[in-house]
């Protein structure tokens, strides 16, 4: 993957640089030693890394302000960071950038029941939101698997999904608002505690926007009422086509399960040997919860289970108890982990539309053989959010190259389906190049005019999103 | 009048033009800018609708009433519940569903299913150069590029002309039933409302209007029935709970809650307002209101005041918006802060160079009378 060469006469000022970001921040703000800056060369994105120039963790909204001037004034690029757990290649920095990370920046600022919301700083942790709401019955419902360690800065930057959108939404549609200070350092307020905006939709924007417009310092999030309860049922097909087919008629019965996951045989036969969950041996699982009461869960159960008879399951196993639920999903939970027990693994994110299933499946399995790397594939079925996962060596020559290339071919086969390059995780560096399967010249033009409005210099994280062809003028100031 | 067919006519028609241009959906309330009007009125079709998948495609003419009937063929959906304003403005037309995009236009739903623009996954459209755009697609979970598709959405035809929109719908319900209390104030009503929603049982509206709190909740009969028993209990502490299940008695009173009704054939100005539910009441009480709806378990008000008085004057230092929806004199949008005002004039500026489309309409345009 390239990334723009680092521009020499920002290398030979980092002495100026360091030093006037010193002046504006607290003792230890501001890591520059060589060694130490090595901390940042990489997200979870790892086969591409580069330490930047330094690292800055500011504080508070006016330490992060104070910054942006500077490095704007100095003409230096900036690249936001939450918890470095982008799977795309978000925060990988350039050698002449400025890392701005926000772990610092971690305070809950508000809480409030009665109108549902929680404003919190940016640097907080997915997880850590729901776990100051939870012993009062709230939570935060967007749940990302990274979320033990992932931001919400991270997340409104890359709009992260998780295993329960389907009935409660991605990250833009738990956001109420964000402090937000642009490359000028400029601090604006966008949205609030109440809803909709009386202008142009600007939070609707800035959320997937992946640290291109402006660095989020706060944020007001939607809290939900806990449900009474959760169950799931797992249900085996001897085919994946059957297995998409009753996703469809779930759908379309009218219960509206909080999550629909499928694992394929690769997937199910290395979680079995890894976390031996009991799975049934068949060609694909689904797993599928609902929420409610008891009885009203019996009852949805129930209805998904009549649908499900009908495709001739091989197996249907209807949790009666927590210790089933978490059997159940102990699986699915582990299934990236055994994967990569059998091989490095490589994690795409397209999406389809859920009636392609069974054809993408197919063509993914054929892609394989040409390929000769195996793939398992787990992912939300509900929504269409694959999760191929392509298994390589990392260490035989050639072959990360070759599986990114079979990753490409799996993407334009989502495009083509009607579907998109990414679903939850962001273009960043390792879809740049795809955009161009996906997007006019004219549909990305107007994107980038959209940045120019916020960052006319292009300094916040300028390398990522779009094929770098496409920026290079605009980068060139 | 330009009425293009598709959007490569649009697209040229747009290139060529030289003067302003006024977009019309179904004109249920026209807006008043200079310009020619331009039609949607012959792009119209659902192009795809895949129940499946909970997805429905359509070009941005189409009736609203249409995309409705093809949906309930199927017992599914819109989530947003979108209004219908004719009865509030009494206008004509046929609401088109590029209207109630380009509007963002939600019902009483909103507080559980979000807006419009959360169930909205897809536009294309052509910007004020004549470029036919797209952003978003058919797919319900899609973060490729930028997310222009919620930037269309509540731009009001300042942006760019919609033709096509794609939604993630959502099965219809079983039944529902209507947890009313009677006689509460204000306060008592929002804290109500606070107590409802906040509570596990998916409320899916919370309104209050002429003495009465109205609490709605969807689904299978017999779930139906279970949460408005546990509401009942729940909300014992706010006086005598009645529990109204017949499904037409329902729907006709959240179809009135949805179309404010009790503002309608009466006189005056017409405003709404969207704040922090909990703030709602003693900014009510600053306003001097003729009659007011709460939504959104208070954090929608619609105020029917006097004509010619400027509700916002009247608002204190509550954060929020208020837009008049009927009525003149005053700037339909609350106007925004200084540094969004920017951004929002720099996006107008690259999608619309030369100010064509709806000029005025978002920044300080008014209503018509
Ligand atoms: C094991 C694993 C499982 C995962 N599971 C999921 C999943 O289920 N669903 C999902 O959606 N994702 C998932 N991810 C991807 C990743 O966790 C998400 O993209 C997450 O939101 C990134 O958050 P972060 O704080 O780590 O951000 P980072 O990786 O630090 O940054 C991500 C992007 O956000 C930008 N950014 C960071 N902070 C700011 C800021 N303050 N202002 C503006 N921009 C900023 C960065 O510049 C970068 O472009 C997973 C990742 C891993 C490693
Ligand atoms: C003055 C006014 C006030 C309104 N107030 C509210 C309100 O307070 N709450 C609310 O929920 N809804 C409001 N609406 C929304 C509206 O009244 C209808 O609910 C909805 O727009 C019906 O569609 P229509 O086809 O009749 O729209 P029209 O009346 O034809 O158009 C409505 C608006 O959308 C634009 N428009 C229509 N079609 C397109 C298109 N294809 N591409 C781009 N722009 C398009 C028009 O230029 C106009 O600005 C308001 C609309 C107007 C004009």
């Amino acid at each position: 993957m390239e990334m723009p060469k680092p521009d020499a006469a920002i290398l030979a000022q980092k002495s100026q640089i360091v030093a006037r970001l010193q002046a504006v921040l607290p003792d230890g703000a501001v890591i520059s030693d060589v060694a130490e800056v090595k901390a940042y060369e990489c997200d979870a994105l790892s086969a591409y890394r580069c330490p930047p120039l330094c690292a800055v963790l500011p504080a508070d909204t006016g330490e992060v302000s104070a910054v942006l001037k500077i490095c704007h004034d100095m003409g230096v690029p900036v690249v936001p960071r939450g918890s470095g757990t982008s799977l795309a290649g978000g925060a990988l920095p350039t050698a002449d950038s400025v890392i701005l990370g926000v772990a610092r920046m971690n305070d809950v600022l508000e809480v409030d029941y009665d109108n549902r919301f929680i404003r919190v700083q940016s640097g907080r942790t997915n997880l850590s939101v729901t776990g100051a709401v939870e012993e009062d019955g709230f939570f935060y419902a967007p749940d990302p698997s990274s979320q033990l360690a992932c931001a919400i800065a991270g997340n409104i930057a890359m709009n992260s999904g998780g295993a329960h959108c389907l009935k409660y939404g991605v990250t833009t549609n738990n956001l109420l608002g964000v402090t937000l200070v642009l490359m000028d350092g400029e601090v604006v307020e966008i949205g609030g505690a109440h809803l909709d905006a009386s202008g142009l939709d600007l939070l609707g924007l800035i959320c997937g926007s992946e640290g291109q417009l402006g660095v989020v310092t706060e944020a007001t999030l939607k809290i939900l009422p806990k449900p009474e309860g959760a169950r799931p049922v797992l249900i085996g097909f001897d085919s994946n086509e059957v297995a998409g087919a009753c996703v469809s008629d779930i759908i379309k019965a009218g219960v509206l399960p909080v999550a629909i996951e499928f694992m394929d045989r690769p997937c199910i036969e290395a979680t079995e040997a890894f976390a031996h969950p009991g799975y049934p041996k068949c060609e694909a699982l689904l797993i599928v919860e609902v929420e409610g009461s008891d009885a009203e869960i019996d009852f949805q159960l129930g209805r998904i289970m009549e649908i499900a008879a009908k495709h001739n399951p091989v197996e249907l196993r209807e949790s009666k108890s927590e210790e089933e639920s978490a059997k159940i999903w102990l699986g699915r939970k582990s299934a990236f982990g055994a994967m990569g027990q059998i091989n490095d693994y490589m994690c795409l994110d397209g999406t389809i539309p859920v009636s392609e299933l069974p054809y993408v499946l197919r063509r993914i399995g054929e892609l394989s053989q040409e390929y000769g790397l195996g793939v398992g594939n787990v992912f939300h079925a509900g929504d269409g959010n694959m999760h191929p996962l392509i298994l390589y060596d990392a260490n035989k020559p050639g072959d990360l190259e070759l599986a990114e290339r079979f990753g490409a071919d799996v993407l334009r086969l989502c495009v083509e389906v009607g579907g998109c390059l990414t679903g939850e995780h962001g273009v960043g560096i390792e879809k740049r190049d795809l955009m161009v399967d996906q997007f006019t010249q004219a549909d990305i033009e107007a994107q980038l005019r959209v940045k120019d409005v916020f960052d006319p210099k292009w300094l916040l994280n300028p390398a990522k999103v779009f094929p770098l062809g496409a920026t290079k003028e605009r980068r060139a100031g | 009048m330009l009425k293009p067919v598709d959007e490569k006519e649009l697209g040229e028609a747009i290139a060529g033009v030289t003067g302003p241009l006024r977009i019309v959906g179904g004109g249920t309330r026209g807006v008043v800018c200079a310009g020619d009007v331009l039609s949607t009125a012959g792009m119209k079709g659902i192009t795809l609708y895949d129940p499946g998948s909970l997805t429905l495609v359509a070009r941005a003419g189409t009736p609203l009433a249409e995309i409705k009937a093809a949906l309930a063929s199927e017992g599914q959906r819109l989530p947003f519940e979108p209004m219908d304003h004719r009865g509030l403005l009494g206008s004509g037309g046929v609401p088109t569903i590029g209207g109630v995009v380009a509007a963002n236009v939600s019902g009483p739903r909103r507080v559980q299913a979000g807006a419009c623009r959360d169930s909205l996954i897809g536009v294309r459209f052509v910007d004020g150069r004549g470029e036919v755009l797209k952003s978003g697609g058919r797919v319900m979970k899609n973060v490729t590029g930028y997310d222009l598709v919620k930037l269309l959405a509540g731009s009001y035809g300042t942006l760019g002309v919609l033709t096509e929109v794609s939604f993630k719908v959502l099965p219809d319900v079983e039944t529902a039933a209507c947890v009313v209390l009677h006689g509460l104030d204000d306060r008592q009503a929002v804290a109500a409302m606070a107590r409802a929603l906040g509570s596990p049982f998916e409320v899916t509206g919370a309104a209050h209007e002429g003495g009465r709190t109205l609490l709605r909740i969807e689904g299978f009969a017999n779930s139906v029935a279970y949460r408005a028993g546990r509401l009942r209990d729940l909300l014992g502490g706010f006086g005598e709970v009645e529990v109204l299940d017949d499904p037409a008695q329902v729907a006709a009173m959240w179809q009135d809650v949805r179309d404010v009704a009790p503002f309608h054939r009466r006189e005056g100005d017409v405003w709404r307002i969207s704040v922090k539910p909990t703030d709602a009441p003693d900014m009510v009480a600053g306003l001097g209101a003729e009659a007011v709806v709460y939504d959104w378990g208070g954090g929608l008000v619609w105020a029917l005041m006097a004509k010619g008085t400027d509700l916002r004057a009247r608002m204190g230092d509550v954060r929020g918006h208020a837009a008049l929806v009927r009525g003149d004199g005053f700037a339909r949008f609350h106007p925004e802060p200084a540094g969004l005002a920017r951004i929002s004039a720099g996006i107008k500026a690259q999608f619309d160079p030369r100010g064509i489309l709806n000029a005025g309409v978002m920044s300080g345009g008014n209503t018509e009378s």
